[in-house]
């Protein structure tokens, strides 16, 4: 195994890109649900909080099913999306990265809101105190507190989103070097009579890519937590 | 500056009720744990909303249930000190004090921030993180910190609470030294006589939700009837005195006031320093005779203004000593034994032991 083929070298790019882009997107919104389900209480909410949840329990040809009927080019927002913006996403890697977004959605939802959940309110409210809008103690004292936990997000939603198949497949189909993501592909290789080679050799890099994704993941939430606390979880400085 | 608290406030069975007023210098807020006083900080502050009321800082109003007012708390520039510090873990100490600095459009005062550090000695803290302070350089910076969001008032919640007995008196000091150097009001709140009758100028006593007594630390701390009220309060008389002589061989300093002179250990005051002496009327013995050869050095001539009520066998007597009124609790036996009567005169007996740096301010 000496370096990648041009077509394996496709692949993986073009998984990165749909995983990139999918959890860059989808994190502003998880933050915002996370938010407003960790802080505030309304009539519904329990119906929000299993709506966000929907995505982990539902089989994924199910989620990617939807989002055919939905952003399809026929369905009531891709239409919307084809006349007034000129987007398309059906077929396309920009769908690909939605539905890898809407799947990992709510494991991103849950990392952030546990973190929140954690933010001691009393540190808020000195910092209304000293002067801050609601606005000032979100951006200054809850989000960077919140840090471990948006980090933990992050990477939980691209690792989901790197293995992401029942879904894209349904939603976007396989079509090599704009929807064909790792898992797609591999998936065809096997089918191929000759593809076990090729098959085998893109799993390990899945694997090899899914590792570095919690290293990554580990050491970021150890730096952020060192900021925060000024020694680690475990004590040592 | 005046402070003007009339709220109401229910909070499951716990209801407080309460008007007071405050003016400058230290108030304090003392009281037994859960008797409000922190409650009434949070409304002051605008953390909790009274079911009712009005709060107005130099009669502007900050909260009026009447009018529908209700200021938020980044608007009211109330500085406020917590007992658990409450520092920014993500930031460090020099961020923290000049958290507040990001919100404010006025100009910053030149020197302030070098001021704030001398006074509290925080140079040496200023690039480390919260997460690797002592409790005392904690509170420290966080009086810092609130001093620096330039406040028309200043809030104390029991900010020695958590603090070893070292620490307290650290602290104390810098508590002093901003009643003292800086002139901006403060409201204490504690449950603890010693640090209220060592800072305070006004006390508001509270207990189970209501004001028990509002005046002058004299006032409040010599009332008769307001022994049980709170665990924490004994009956005795606060006195202002100041320091005539320091005996250096004895260790002894002699205190004058307004009844002539006391004795006393351990008071390690300058010459001509104000010193403010608790008796605790437990410490008070009388005598119809001058007594010989006692250890007491404290024999002072007065006579009875008024014997109280009797609880549990004892007996709370005043006695006038010159210009003060000092009170002493004896049993009752000793009171018929002696024949103790309104205009008797008598001698009051204090040791020098009881009166030490722990009651005097």
């Amino acid at each position: 195994m000496t370096g990648l083929t041009p077509e394996e070298l496709e692949i993986l790019g073009l998984s990165l890109r749909v995983s990139f882009w999918s959890v860059a997107v989808s994190l502003p919104f998880a933050i915002a649900v996370a938010y407003v389900l960790a802080r505030s209480n309304f009539p519904g909410k329990t119906l929000f909080d299993a709506i966000v949840h929907l995505p982990l329990v539902l089989p994924p040809v199910v989620v990617g099913y939807f989002l055919l009927l939905a952003f399809g080019k026929r369905g009531p927002v891709g239409s919307l999306l084809d006349q007034w913006f000129d987007i398309v996403v059906a077929f396309k890697w920009t769908g690909a990265a939605l539905a890898a977004g809407v799947m990992g959605f709510p494991l991103m939802v849950r990392a952030v809101r546990l973190s929140f959940e954690t933010i001691d309110r009393k540190l808020e409210a000195t910092a209304s105190t000293l002067g801050a809008g609601r606005l000032a103690v979100f951006s200054t004292i809850t989000l960077p507190l919140a840090l471990p936990g948006v980090v933990t997000g992050m990477l939980l939603s691209f690792a989901r989103s790197l293995g992401e198949f029942g879904a894209t497949i349904t939603f976007v189909s396989s079509i090599p070097g704009e929807t064909r993501t790792l898992p797609l592909a591999i998936y065809a290789y096997i089918q191929t009579p000759a593809g076990d080679g090729p098959a085998l050799r893109l799993s390990v890099i899945a694997v090899l890519l899914s590792l570095a994704a919690l290293f990554l993941s580990e050491m970021m939430v150890r730096r952020a937590t060192r900021r925060i606390m000024g020694h680690d979880a475990d004590g040592r400085h | 500056m005046t402070l003007t608290v009339d709220i109401e406030h229910r909070l499951g069975a716990f209801h407080l009720r309460t008007a007071f007023e405050a003016g400058e210098g230290v108030t304090a807020l003392f009281g037994r744990s859960g008797a409000g006083k922190t409650s009434i900080v949070n409304a002051i502050a605008g953390i909790l909303r009274p079911d009712r009321g009005r709060i107005a800082i130099d009669g502007e109003a900050v909260f009026d249930s009447g009018r529908g007012i209700d200021v938020p708390t980044p608007r009211r520039r109330v500085g406020y000190v917590f007992q658990e510090g409450r520092l920014f873990p993500h930031l460090s100490v020099r961020q923290n004090l000049r958290y507040a600095r990001m919100f404010s459009r006025a100009p910053e005062p030149s020197g302030q921030f070098e001021r704030a550090v001398e006074l509290l000695g925080l140079a040496q803290l200023l690039e480390r993180r919260p997460g690797n302070l002592s409790g005392g350089e904690k509170q420290r910076v966080a009086i810092g910190r609130a001093l620096l969001s330039q406040p028309r008032l200043l809030l104390l919640d029991e900010p020695l609470a958590a603090l070893d007995a070292h620490r307290k008196s650290e602290i104390l000091q810098y508590i002093e030294l901003m009643r003292d150097e800086l002139r901006i009001p403060i409201v204490y709140v504690s449950h603890v006589v010693e640090e209220v009758v060592r800072l305070a100028d006004t006390v508001v006593l509270m207990s189970a939700g209501e004001v028990v007594a509002a005046g002058s630390v004299e006032e409040v701390m010599g009332r008769r009837d307001l022994r049980g009220t709170s665990a924490a309060f004994e009956g005795g008389a606060v006195v202002d005195a100041r320091v005539v002589e320091q005996d250096m061989r004895y260790d002894l300093a002699t205190l004058a006031f307004d009844g002539g002179m006391l004795v006393a250990t351990n008071i390690d005051a300058l010459i001509g320093e104000p010193v403010r002496v608790r008796i605790r009327a437990r410490d008070v013995s009388l005598a119809l005779e001058p007594p010989r050869r006692i250890s007491i050095q404290n024999v002072l001539r007065g006579a009875i203004t008024a014997i109280g009520a009797e609880r549990g066998g004892i007996v709370d007597v005043s006695v006038a000593v010159g210009g003060a009124v000092l009170r002493s609790q004896v049993t009752r036996r000793s009171m018929e034994q002696l024949g103790l009567a309104p205009g008797l005169e008598v001698y009051a007996l204090i040791k020098a032991v009881s009166l030490d740096r722990r009651s005097a301010g």
